[in-house]
């Protein structure tokens, strides 16, 4: 064990855990209000909207987040007319690839999260409201939608770690986030394990966090 | 209960049989992506200079070998941790590595190149032919500030962990935004896509590629070689592995007296690389 190249390598990946949070925290909120979006989309009754929006979900649910990375960045990279619309400004760059790519899978994970959660909410609190002559959308809005959010939190958490871990995979398209420069430092100490051990600790630190934020908000808003 | 009990004994002995039928094989390890040094057919099949090398060198060692794949980033650590024997992936023989692992003599030698898309204003750019990093010559240094103004603020593309970033890297041509992936292959597909707007890589995988792709990819710039740019490529072994590595050299000796490395690197480069 070189612990010299743990202390030494630690800064270095502090500095790259800044870009790994930024990929999560950006790419968190794009996905929670395409989630929103699509899931308010499920529980509609015309039922080609309702299959566009389970067509989508069922995509990005059923394929590796690595391969829509892929497609996104190499994929959207080769086509021609593509390069010479106004897109390429944001597809041009590795960082916006990588946003768009986990905000559209955790979007799809998200909807159905919130989805099943509306599906939840029990008919009487709607009833409820419709007896005090509350109007139908300030009932979603303020009855449906904070009960979702509140059944989410648990799974949401879940997918919140999830999330956090899939963005390492924006090393494989040249973003230097935690990964990508654990795997620089690599490449030229050539002793992986040490590296990936503080790397790995690190993750671990904001996994430890996350979890218990979720588990204190779980608390404070429980009924 | 019993044929329980035989049934894991046998399991046992295949388990160990198999163990010991590869102990005295050589495993050798390659990239598989990095044509026309190495590389895979269609079929998944590992061919190129480096693999025919490979069998050709096993044979005048006399042992017998197996040709495993393994990624460029992780090549040296899975060498030490002792995944496969030997390394024959194009790699360059330097300094940096040697604090690692061993090499034999070098067998060939690659000089490397810019690349970018026809058309770049990189194109026109006015060097010499080729330079050489181990003597800085006040050509050399005239060469080098030609490039260092011309790569400024451009974004140059190259593949992880290799000499050509460690250059990229060295300061000699400046502070430059260097963008790097994990195999040759990506470099390429950005380079066409112009998210690269220049490409540092052997020659060689440069003309390879616009050849077989059709894409006008061109060499621009001189050809760089010595200093950070290592002494040839040669095979990569263990540090306390000195029998396999004496193996291996007087097996280079024989292959090139026998002509074997110019012929078979003519038939994978196009000219002789050998050395």
């Amino acid at each position: 064990m070189d612990l010299d190249l743990m202390i030494t390598s630690f800064p270095k990946l502090l500095n790259a855990t800044l870009i790994t949070l930024k990929l999560l925290s950006v790419s968190l909120v794009l996905g929670l209000f395409l989630g929103l979006f699509f899931a308010i989309l499920r529980l509609n009754k015309n039922s080609f909207i309702n299959k566009f929006a389970y067509g989508y979900s069922y995509i990005f649910r059923g394929t590796p987040l690595l391969v829509q990375i892929f497609i996104i960045y190499f994929g959207l990279g080769q086509i021609e007319s593509l390069r010479s619309s106004f897109l390429w400004v944001a597809l041009k760059e590795p960082y916006w690839c990588a946003i768009i790519a986990f905000a559209l899978n955790t979007g799809a994970y998200t909807s159905e999260i919130l989805r099943s959660a509306f599906q939840t909410i029990k008919p009487g609190f709607i009833e409820a409201g419709k007896s005090l002559g509350i109007q139908s959308k300030i009932i979603f809005y303020k009855i449906q939608v904070p009960i979702a959010i509140r059944q989410s939190l648990p799974a949401y958490g879940n997918e919140i770690i999830l999330m956090l871990k899939g963005t390492s995979l924006a090393s494989t398209v040249t973003l230097m986030d935690l990964t990508g420069v654990a795997k620089y430092i690599i490449s030229t100490t050539f002793k992986p394990v040490e590296v990936f051990i503080v790397a790995g600790g690190i993750y671990l630190f904001i996994t430890f966090i996350i979890h218990n934020v979720i588990k204190y908000l779980e608390k404070k808003y429980s009924y | 209960m019993n044929i329980i009990k035989k049934f894991s004994l046998g399991l046992l002995i295949s388990l160990f049989l198999t163990i010991s039928a590869n102990a005295d094989k050589i495993r050798i390890g390659t990239e598989g992506a990095y044509p026309p040094w190495n590389s895979k057919d269609a079929s998944g099949k590992l061919i190129g200079f480096e693999v025919e090398l490979a069998w050709t060198l096993c044979r005048y060692i006399g042992q017998q070998c197996e040709i495993v794949e393994q990624d460029w980033d992780g090549m040296i650590p899975a060498l030490i941790m002792r995944k496969f024997d030997a390394i024959m992936a194009g790699m360059s023989i330097t300094a940096e590595r040697q604090k690692a692992i061993s090499f034999s003599q070098g067998y060939a030698d690659e000089v490397a190149s810019l690349a970018v898309m026809k058309g770049s204003d990189l194109e026109g750019i006015d060097t010499s032919e080729g330079i050489n990093l181990t003597k800085k010559t006040g050509a050399v240094k005239k060469d080098l500030k030609t490039l260092t103004s011309a790569l400024a603020g451009k974004t140059v593309c190259t593949q992880t962990a290799t000499i050509h970033q460690n250059f990229l890297e060295s300061g000699d041509v400046g502070k430059i935004n260097v963008r790097t992936y994990k195999t040759q292959d990506e470099v390429n597909l950005d380079l066409t896509s112009g998210r690269c707007d220049v490409a540092l890589a052997a020659a060689v995988a440069f003309t390879d590629y616009a050849e077989k792709s059709g894409k006008p990819v061109v060499l621009v710039g001189p050809t760089f070689s010595g200093g950070a740019f290592g002494n040839g490529v040669g095979v990569g072994i263990r540090k306390d592995d000195t029998e396999l590595l004496n193996a291996f050299n007087r097996a280079i000796d024989k292959a090139r007296k026998n002509g074997d490395i110019s012929r078979i690197a003519t038939k994978w480069f196009g000219f002789d690389a050998s050395m």
